[in-house]
């Protein structure tokens, strides 16, 4: 089944399926689906050996619109699919799509089995902060006090954090971009896929319907700069100005509080040595920058923490290949009927 | 010839056939014990069954009637269908062991039991006020006490063990008395010992000491006068290779049977659950042969991880008891709607909730075939003995992948547990039946079928040309994209409906395990209740009855002649150990008056309990039922 001759370049549209896309006019998954596919055309992802799983909710129906491979499968089980699917084919890229309801609720627990093991998965978390489908409810990560048909007095739960989940479930890859970011989302997207592992992206993703602008207050044009922080690994962790200032803040830890915090950077952007240089192998930042949120702290985007251990399909498949004394997968080399007599036996004449 | 106690008496006559149960405390060693005895019994060519009777505590206390765990093994010079209705020789450790299990022997059966354990600390922590061996509670039967303990510590002296090392040598002490009684030949077993401590000579050699102790003890002393050598002649069986096999066993081997007579993959997924379990650690052990095994996160993953590995192209099975299947279910809903191939193993237990995790029971057959959201067919099987499981598991995956469709295959806590001696088949002797994957992009289109088996095309990732989409929402019958038309669900409804009944052109018809195939009385089963039914029918048709037995492989769907064939009987009774399922499907199905035969009780039927339900029907004018005899919810006739 393996290809000769090299595939002409696709295109984004290449990646796009003959089903017409049903998503509410303005909804940001069509700024994700967009970016999804503009990553696989960059990457030059062959589309018969892509997979694209999902679970249930708006987000989950983005595999219909791929032209690759895509099983669009039950509420929250998703990850537990997509490591069957490695376990029984390694070599298959597998893309997983969900939503906050999806991924942190009814499938917390999967979710956070997929990033424990480590298997090596690209899993996009598309979090609303709502139930889109099922018509706006509260979700987990919705904020105390939200409104919704389910909890018309303002919900009373406290919301959990992806990032922090991941982390702390021992996701050895956490990003965060926001949907409409059409030049740094498919960066991060590249990222992901050239993590081998788990590696979990947030994507903040605007429900127009049910819960519009919930992240307005740091992506509207005027105040994103100042409440944004893109890291990148090895660079100050400096944001704020504009094109022409350039960078006018930067962040620190608090050696006494142990908490992070803004100072601003000196006279043309120099920049104060006690500000932090990203480093996407800290896992203790890592979980200090997932956890900022704006306006006291700017949120972080981009390639929070990256630090490779092995997959777990792979160590799979190099327990099978040692079992079998060959490459795996590939021929057995137990026999059956050897198997059958061994152990006491008798003969009955 | 007698079965039995009659012959225990009688000083010549060779045994037909006997049943032994060791019990002591869970650190006892009675399923080695019983393991090794059975393993002798069988070299010794006499036909057996073996069933072990464990606690659902790991380590209960010591002494207590809770930590108490038993091994039957009944073997005889005939075909042995069970593991008995009453137990002969009861071996006990213990007072707790006693108190256990006292109510299984045989009025007149020989109870052997160490002395020195029956000291006041344990007669108490069993309950016992005074001790039954002194008492003449035991009045009904005959009693050897042997100073079990003292003797043991005795005969390993020479190897310097300490007193707990040489306590635990006790159960081979046991076995070599029992090996005395019917002249087993020790060598198995001595063997067998140097290759378990093969790292620890000293452990190895006391233990050897000790099964040579016990058995020079019952040569020599002076035993009661009716406590003397038995013979079981072998049993007739058709030529060939045998070996033990518990049902677990023959069930793993079996499904990697499958998997390669399919030529796939096999990835096995699942999570712990007594007593579904040690199909996973059977499994995990044979990745030379090509099983992937994975311990998922809950019973929901599993299922799931399962039917990613058929999506990619190998045959996912899962397994699990009663409430993790249920917890499978919306996933098993997925596999049918994108149709995938899946097997699903249901190891039954006492249910529901919790129920009895270590007991076994038959009553998840309305969940396998029907309990699920929605019209949601699938192919449910269930295995009748041990051996028969690796046949079923080849079924099994036959249909899973001729179809593609999830097929469940009901075994139970007896089954998985059980052991009977098994002629090995020679993969030979399979015809193959190898998946053929889709790779032809040309025409293809994901849910068109196959005309004769309304299979769709299983299209692998991976392969060049045919990405397609699939998913829970309804399908297009042809494209396979997302469908709301009323007329498509109403088609794709009835086409997996037809899907599955349509294997009933594919599967053998219903015989009859023996009796006439009409006449008076036909009884129906299905799984580990083949070996009572099939003695008790044979018991009843050698006293000069006509009695039929049918026993049912394939519970869904319905063999296609059975409807005519129980037509054929003036009454229809069903066996079964739940509140009366089967029953309740064959009437449903041929509106045939089938009566039930009702025991939930944890344990299998005995043969004495069927003969007497079977009897209380032929006594009965036809068609004339007790009231509610169908499920027989009233009393249960043999609980």
């Amino acid at each position: 089944m393996n290809e000769i001759t090299p595939r002409a370049p696709l295109a984004p549209k290449d990646y796009a399926s003959d089903q017409e896309v049903r998503w509410c006019p303005g909804c940001g998954d069509y700024a994700i689906l967009k970016a999804v596919q503009k990553t696989c055309a960059d990457l030059a992802l062959d589309p018969a050996q892509t997979v694209f799983v999902s679970g249930i909710g708006c987000a989950s129906r983005l595999p219909y619109y791929m032209a690759t491979y895509g099983f669009h499968t039950i509420h929250g089980r998703a990850p537990a699919i997509a490591t069957g699917i490695k376990l029984a084919n390694p070599a298959l890229d597998v893309w997983l799509i969900t939503g906050d309801g999806d991924g942190l609720s009814i499938g917390g627990n999967h979710l956070m089995h997929a990033l424990r093991r480590n298997v090596d998965l690209n899993i996009l978390l598309f979090n609303n902060e709502i139930y889109g489908l099922t018509k706006g409810q509260y979700s987990p990560t919705s904020r105390q006090g939200t409104r919704s048909p389910s909890t018309p007095g303002g919900s009373l739960d406290r919301p959990v954090s992806a990032l922090g989940f991941a982390l702390g479930a021992g996701a050895r890859f956490v990003a965060r971009g926001i949907d409409t970011q059409q030049k740094a989302l498919p960066e991060t997207l590249k990222r992901a896929h050239a993590h081998k592992g788990a590696s979990l992206v947030e994507i903040l993703q605007n429900c127009i319907v049910y819960n519009d602008d919930a992240f307005a207050h740091f992506t509207d044009r005027a105040v994103a700069a100042e409440r944004q922080i893109h890291v990148e690994h090895g660079k100050p962790l400096v944001f704020g100005g504009d094109a022409k200032s350039g960078p006018t803040r930067g962040l620190r830890l608090n050696t006494r509080t142990l908490a992070l915090e803004v100072v601003p950077l000196g006279e043309g952007g120099a920049v104060p040595d006690d500000v932090l240089v990203h480093d996407e192998t800290n896992r203790v930042l890592a979980g200090l920058l997932a956890a900022m949120q704006p306006p006291e702290l700017p949120i972080a985007l981009g390639v929070i923490y990256c630090d490779p251990a092995p997959a777990y399909d792979v160590q799979v498949a190099e327990q099978m290949a040692a079992a079998v004394e060959g490459p795996w997968p590939g021929p057995v080399r137990g026999n059956l009927d050897d198997l059958l007599r061994s152990g006491a036996t008798w003969e009955v004449a | 010839m007698p079965d039995s106690h009659e012959a225990l008496h009688d000083a010549s006559a060779p045994l037909e056939a006997a049943v032994v149960r060791f019990a002591g405390d869970s650190g006892d060693g009675m399923q080695l014990t019983g393991g090794q005895f059975a393993l002798t019994t069988a070299l010794a060519g006499n036909d057996l069954a073996t069933f072990p009777d464990f606690p659902a505590e790991i380590r209960a206390p010591a002494g207590t009637t809770y930590g108490v765990s038993a091994f039957q093994i009944r073997f005889g010079s005939r075909r042995i269908k069970t593991i008995g209705d009453q137990v002969d020789v009861l071996v006990v450790m213990n007072p707790a062991a006693l108190k256990v299990n006292l109510a299984e022997v045989k009025p007149g059966g020989l109870i052997i039991a160490d002395r020195d354990a029956f000291e006041p600390r344990n007669l108490g922590k069993a309950g016992y006020a005074t001790n039954p061996l002194e008492d003449g509670s035991l009045a009904g039967y005959r009693v050897m006490t042997v100073d079990m303990t003292r003797l043991t510590e005795e005969s390993v002296a020479p190897f310097g063990l300490g007193k707990k090392a040489a306590d635990r040598c006790k159960n081979m002490w046991a076995l070599g008395l029992v090996y005395w009684m019917f002249a087993r030949d020790r060598g198995p077993t001595v063997a067998w010992l140097k290759a378990k401590f093969a790292s620890q000579p000293e452990l190895a050699d006391a233990n050897i000491a000790a099964l040579n102790a016990g058995h020079a003890y019952a040569e020599t002393a002076e035993l009661p006068a009716d406590v003397r050598v038995y013979h079981v002649e072998p049993a007739q069986a058709a030529p060939g290779l045998y070996r033990n096999v518990t049902g677990t066993e023959a069930l793993a081997w079996g499904l990697v049977a499958g998997a390669q007579l399919a030529n796939i993959g096999l990835t096995f997924c699942s999570y712990p659950i007594t007593p579904a379990s040690a199909l996973l650690h059977t499994l995990a052990r044979l990745k030379r042969h090509g099983v992937v095994t994975f311990q998922a996160e809950d019973e929901i993953a599993a299922v799931c991880a399962a039917i990613g590995a058929s999506y990619a192209g190998s045959l996912g099975v899962t397994s699990s008891s009663g409430p993790g299947i249920a917890l499978k279910t919306e996933a098993l809903g997925l596999a049918i709607a994108v149709e995938l191939p899946l097997v699903v193993v249901n190891a039954q237990r006492g249910g529901p909730s919790t129920g009895l995790p270590t007991k076994t029971e038959q009553s998840d057959l309305f969940q396998a075939v029907f309990g699920r959201n929605a019209d949601a067919p699938l192919a449910v099987l269930a295995v009748r003995s041990p051996a028969d499981a690796f046949d079923c598991a080849i079924e099994a995956v036959r249909i899973a992948t001729k179809y593609m469709t999830p097929v469940m295959l009901l075994t139970d806590g007896y089954l998985a547990n059980a052991a009977e001696p098994w002629r090995i088949p020679s993969m030979q002797d399979y015809a193959p039946f190898p998946v053929r994957f889709r790779t032809d992009p040309e025409g293809f289109h994901p849910f068109v079928r196959d005309p004769e088996t309304l299979a769709r095309a299983w299209a692998v990732p991976g392969t060049p040309g045919l990405m397609h989409r699939i998913g829970g929402i309804e399908r297009d019958h042809d494209s396979g994209n997302i469908s709301y038309d009323p007329a498509n669900h109403h088609r794709m409804t009835k086409v997996r409906a037809a899907k599955i009944d349509g294997i009933a052109n594919d599967i053998p018809e219903q015989t009859v395990d023996q009796g006439p195939t009409s006449g008076k009385l036909a009884v129906v089963g299905w799984g580990s209740t083949y070996g009572p039914i099939s003695r008790a029918v044979e018991d009843l048709n050698a006293e000069g009855h006509e009695v039929a037995h049918i026993h049912l492989r394939h519970i869904w769907p319905l063999p296609r002649n059975l409807g005519v064939l129980l037509a054929g009987y003036e009454r229809v009774l069903v066996p079964e150990m739940n509140n009366g399922q089967l029953v309740t499907l064959l009437r449903a199905e041929y509106l045939v008056p089938a009566e039930g035969v009702s025991k939930v009780a944890g344990r299998p039927f005995k043969i004495g309990e069927l003969k007497d339900a079977l009897l209380d029907a032929l006594a009965r004018p036809p068609h004339v039922t007790p009231p509610h005899a169908h499920a027989d919810r009233s009393q249960g006739a043999a609980a």
